[in-house]
């Protein structure tokens, strides 16, 4: 047994379980289908911002209203809310269908795990993309923020940060939700039920305080809200340094434990 | 060996001579990681013992042993249920054992996945192609999952696609090709990282009879250059035809092992005598065939009876006055053994 190996030296295993090769799968994949989000990337942040920011703020910004705002326009207001709950909605729209149509449709993650990747490899691949593509998107809104003159601290660009962090808050546990879907009917259900209502009343287009004392822990609970601070403080330099960490803290506590339950559903839906 | 796989095989009998002997076979796998413990003697490629596979209750592969020598191909052959994807979905290291022994490659499954599979290519029962891609891109994909590098990939991709013929659809989307050329694209992919060991489950089910042809020549060119194949099918003339030995499962058990050649002498006679009745005639036939052969088998439209010699089971048969509407005097084969100790057809 002395020849030289056949191919051997080149059939290494993948470093990291291949997740820098399911990214590039992802980014192969979004190479065909490009065009059609360009729409959602690009134009509707400017659509968006130019019917709420101006045309509603100028319907509601007069002096009691400004006073509950902080003394800030509606336009500045909401325009970093609006950037971090995106975050949420483009996590949620790569993170239900793409993820289920892995294991039942297409099942290329039955495929991916026959080669050397690994259930984490895929799920590290998974969630690069998400990012990637989160951090895309999110800078766009800023770059659109920005030319309307909504920002208002320099420490505002940090709010593409937050952005991402609100979406992978979402992406990690709907990407192990997905995992264990044998069809997509509940994925209606979290963007009618889920998706939606914390869009709405998460702080994005109100304070929170608005809302009835019940409720207003909900909003504590969930990540769109501290995302939306966190995105908001930033932008209004109002943020303090606590409150900041706090957000922090609860935005990576929702991506570990995501994470750690895609895991989970990774490894029971390809490893029967 | 230094000729890259696969459609690099020369036509020119040299070099499949120089592949067809075994002691190039056994070399060309030095530095996999069986080549590792060759010290230690003659080693299994695939080794199994009391390999059990259980869903809750419910027991898919009950304690089954076997061994898979480098270089050889071995057939599951089995009722639909029996266990064969089962089996080879734990050998291809995406299946956990429940109990009893496995070792792929020499190493184990549970602890070296990433590294057995490495080595191995997987042709499953349901395709995994990628739909969103084209016919080339599902390729290179699956080349970079292996860690080759791009231009890699993309060389070897050519390669593959010449090698089951689907070079003119390279650029095509996959979801409009048909079952066949699907199955192999499949096939190609599986043949990305050079596999020491391929695992086949129903490789040719759904091919035309000419896609199934290409792909037995191209599988016997594998095993010439000491690919070891591990298949299962539904097909005995595709057993016969690829497996030096073959397992027959049965309810989640082996029940039969040997050659394709051993097992017809040991389950069948040399010959068969197939009679076939009109409606109705067989159930009311008893006594008059009792004697004519060594062991009949009735089945819903005719009736099998196994002799050495069918053409005087035949004049016994008339000479009792019995007038089948076709009588088939033909060689044993594979699907008699199957029937005999499975009491199926092969094909349901
Ligand atoms: N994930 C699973 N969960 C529960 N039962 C399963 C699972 N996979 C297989 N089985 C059961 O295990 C048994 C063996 O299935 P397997 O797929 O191994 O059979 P097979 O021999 O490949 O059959 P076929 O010829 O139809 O492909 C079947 O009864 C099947 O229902
Ligand atoms: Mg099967």
């Amino acid at each position: 047994m002395t020849a030289p190996a056949r191919a051997a030296p080149r059939l290494r295993r993948p470093l990291a379980g291949g997740g820098r090769q399911v990214f590039e799968y992802k980014a192969l994949v979004y190479r065909r289908v490009w065009r059609g989000s360009v729409f959602s990337t690009f134009l509707s942040p400017v659509l968006f911002l130019a019917a709420m920011g101006v045309g509603l703020g100028s319907f509601v910004d007069h002096g009691s209203a400004i006073a509950s705002l902080g003394g800030v326009s509606y336009a500045a207001f909401l325009a970093p809310g609006l950037l971090a709950a995106q975050g949420m909605q483009t996590a949620a729209s790569e993170s239900t269908w793409a993820i289920m149509g892995g294991f039942v449709w297409d099942r290329t993650f039955h495929g991916m795990y026959a080669t050397p990747v690994t259930v984490a490899g895929i799920i590290a691949g998974h969630l690069a993309w998400v990012t990637a593509r989160l951090t895309l998107v999110a800078t766009a809104f800023f770059v659109v923020m920005l030319a309307f003159g909504f920002v208002v601290s320099p420490f505002g660009v940090l709010g593409i940060g937050a952005s991402v962090l609100t979406g992978l808050a979402f992406a990690a546990p709907i990407t192990a939700f997905a995992a264990g879907q044998k069809n997509d009917q509940a994925f209606n259900v979290i963007f009618r039920f889920f998706i939606t209502p914390l869009f709405l009343f998460s702080g994005t287009f109100f304070p929170i305080e608005q809302l009835p004392l019940i409720i207003r822990p909900i909003a504590w609970l969930t990540p769109t809200w501290h995302g939306v601070a966190l995105a908001r403080g930033l932008s209004l330099g109002s943020l303090d340094p606590i409150g900041a960490l706090v957000h922090l803290a609860v935005l990576a506590a929702y991506i570990v434990a995501g994470t750690a339950w895609a895991l989970i559903a990774f490894r029971r839906a390809l490893s029967k | 060996m230094t000729t890259p796989l696969p459609n690099a095989v020369p036509a020119d009998s040299s070099d499949v001579g120089r592949d067809a002997t075994s002691g190039t076979a056994a070399t060309e796998r030095a530095g996999t990681p069986a080549a590792e413990h060759a010290s230690e003697g003659p080693e299994s490629l695939i080794r199994a013992r009391g390999l059990t596979k259980r869903f809750g209750a419910f027991t898919a592969v009950d304690a089954i042993d076997f061994d898979v020598a480098p270089g050889e191909s071995f057939g599951f052959l089995g009722p639909n249920g029996a266990g064969k994807t089962s089996t080879m979905r734990m050998i291809g290291c995406v299946s956990p054992i429940t109990a009893g022994e496995l070792s792929v490659l020499g190493l184990n499954p549970a602890s070296d996945g990433a590294r057995i599979k490495a080595h191995i290519g997987v042709v499953p029962q349901q395709d995994t192609l990628d739909m969103e891609l084209t016919v080339r891109e599902n390729l290179i994909i699956y080349g970079r999952y292996f860690d080759l590098s791009r231009r890699e990939a993309g060389r070897k991709a050519d390669e593959l696609l010449e090698f089951v013929q689907l070079s003119d659809r390279a650029r095509d989307q996959v979801e409009p090709l048909s079952g066949g050329m699907k199955r192999r694209l499949t096939i190609a992919r599986s043949l990305v990282n050079e596999p020491d060991l391929l695992l086949l489950d129903e490789p040719t089910t759904g091919l035309d009879p000419q896609a199934r042809h290409l792909l037995w020549d191209r599988l016997y060119r594998l095993k010439q250059r000491g690919v070891t194949l591990v298949l299962t099918t539904h097909y005995m003339d595709e057993a016969e035809q690829l497996c030096d030995r073959l397992v027959i499962m049965d309810k989640a058990r082996i029940v039969a092992e040997g050659s394709p050649h051993e097992l017809i002498e040991r389950y069948s006679s040399r010959e068969v005598l197939e009679l076939r009745f009109p409606v109705g005639i067989l159930e009311t036939l008893h006594a008059e065939l009792d004697g004519l052969a060594d062991r009949i088998e009735r089945l819903p439209d005719r009736v099998l009876l196994y002799t050495d010699d069918g053409e005087a089971a035949a004049a016994a048969a008339h000479s009792r006055g019995l007038r089948p509407e076709t009588v088939l005097v033909r060689r044993s084969s594979l699907e008699d053994v199957f029937l005999r100790l499975t009491g199926r057809t092969l094909i349901e």
